[in-house]
């Protein structure tokens, strides 16, 4: 399954997402610049994205924690998630998302 | 649980005298917490620097609360019991914290000590220093702004030290943590203005603190809004006005002397890339014999080093304090021998520990 992934320079490229791995846990292997810091616990909003192309609409809903924890982020939008809480399953297969600014 | 002796150095009082010990660790996390147990088992003295205000690193600053179920012998621990245990453990050593202190400049001295110094001023002389700053220093998350650096220290704080500074300003607080709404609220009586932004009606933050703000908002004295900072506009430093843009996207300007993000922390590397170590993507290789930087006498141990295979866990780190131990013990005793005990048949170790 595809994660289409833009970079903070608005480059796009392929990224593999693994059944079960999370996005940012893929996004992390292709070497994109995804902090994570606390290494997906949910507990630093380093991971932050935006999902495109009404793709955010299509995933599970945010847990509480979530939506808390993005009171840490920085240039917050609707679109908002943390990729650490986005599992890669045929559901999300071509889920573009875009790395948030740091 | 001892309370942590610490030792003072700030602005107030001036940098004190430079400390001599057996070796300076830079980070209070697990790493370097359980380099004191190790170091101290072979009569080594340690003085810990950590740029928070309390030991623990990430475990206590990022998830506190959250179980860890990795650690060898202890099938479920959170961040804090682990660092409070960890306290414990350490507690016959005796280690010397300087808390909310930042490592800033490392020199060697002609006779091959180190000299350590921190951005209080506090000077420490050591034959070997020990890395064990995770990530880096915790510092505060900056918003995106274009231009914000030209702001800050003059309109633009991540922390409130003087609250009376703001009297009578227009004050901006970004943010929807904890931080936040107690500077709303600590800061409505005695500024002129005071707007609370964040991207939403909802907050991180203790429910009676959102109740009051939301009182104050009712009553007028300070105003809410659904939006976020955009821009910053003045002049050397000195802030008039922030555009603001709420989910219309509409942007407006909004009169500011003050603005003051609150967005907690984030690790940055800091002065340590100064330091004159080789760095590969921001981590410290090392050996995995000694866990030794390619500079004689730092060491560099926990999420900071990498080698091949190296895997950011605790547990890991606490292997490398060990071995890291052991080769400081030949810099700091270069006449010693080191006899290699065991504490569960040591008395030697025993009565160091005071369990016997």
């Amino acid at each position: 399954m595809k994660i289409i992934a833009v970079d903070r320079e608005g480059n796009t490229q392929d990224v593999e997402g693994n059944d079960g791995w999370t996005v940012m846990e893929a996004l992390r292997d292709a070497r994109l610049p995804v902090t994570a810091e606390c290494g997906g616990a949910c507990a630093c909003a380093t991971c932050h994205v935006y999902v495109e192309d009404g793709w955010f609409e299509k995933l599970p809903e945010q847990r509480d924690e979530e939506i808390d924890m993005l009171d840490m982020a920085l240039e917050v939008q609707p679109n908002s998630r943390l990729s650490c809480q986005i599992t890669c399953s045929d559901e999300t297969d071509g889920i573009k998302v875009t790395l948030a600014p740091e | 649980m001892n309370a942590p002796s610490s030792s003072a150095a700030s602005p107030e009082n001036g940098p004190s005298s430079p400390i001599e010990t057996d070796v300076v660790i830079i980070g209070a996390g697990p790493a370097g917490l359980f380099a004191v147990f190790e170091l101290g088992l072979l009569d080594l003295k340690a003085h810990l620097v950590d740029i928070l205000d309390r030991p623990g690193g990430q475990c206590t600053e990022l998830y506190p609360e959250k179980p860890i179920y990795d650690i060898p012998g202890l099938p479920i621990v959170n961040g804090q019991e682990l660092v409070d245990k960890l306290m414990v453990q350490i507690a016959p050593f005796s280690p010397v914290f300087h808390l909310g202190e930042m490592a800033r400049a490392l020199e060697k001295l002609p006779d091959g000590r180190w000299k350590l110094s921190t951005d209080l001023g506090q000077q420490f002389i050591a034959p070997v220093i020990v890395i064990g700053a995770g990530g880096g220093s915790f510092v505060p998350k900056r918003p995106p702004i274009p231009g914000i650096d030209a702001f800050e220290g003059t309109s633009v704080f991540y922390a409130v030290r003087k609250m009376e500074q703001f009297c009578g300003k227009d004050v901006v607080i970004a943010g929807g943590g904890d931080s936040a709404l107690d500077w709303t609220l600590n800061l409505a009586p005695i500024v002129k203005s005071l707007t609370l932004v964040h991207h939403r009606d909802g907050f991180r933050a203790a429910q009676h603190s959102v109740n009051q703000m939301r009182e104050l908002v009712a009553a007028d004295e300070i105003d809410f809004q659904i939006a976020s900072v955009k821009a910053l506009h003045g002049d050397n430093g000195v802030l008039n006005e922030v555009t603001l843009a709420g989910p219309d996207k509409i942007e407006r300007r909004h009169k500011a002397d003050v603005l003051l993000p609150f967005f907690g922390l984030t690790m940055k590397l800091g002065p340590i890339a100064d330091f004159g170590l080789n760095l590969n993507e921001n981590l410290i290789p090392v050996d995995t014999e000694k866990f030794e930087s390619s500079t004689s006498g730092i060491f560099a141990i926990g999420d900071i080093n990498t080698y091949p295979g190296k895997l950011k866990l605790i547990l890991s780190a606490f292997h490398e304090a060990a071995l890291m131990s052991q080769a400081a013990f030949h810099i700091c005793r270069p006449n010693e021998k080191l006899r290699f005990q065991y504490t569960t048949s040591s008395s030697n170790l025993q009565k160091k520990l005071g369990v016997k």
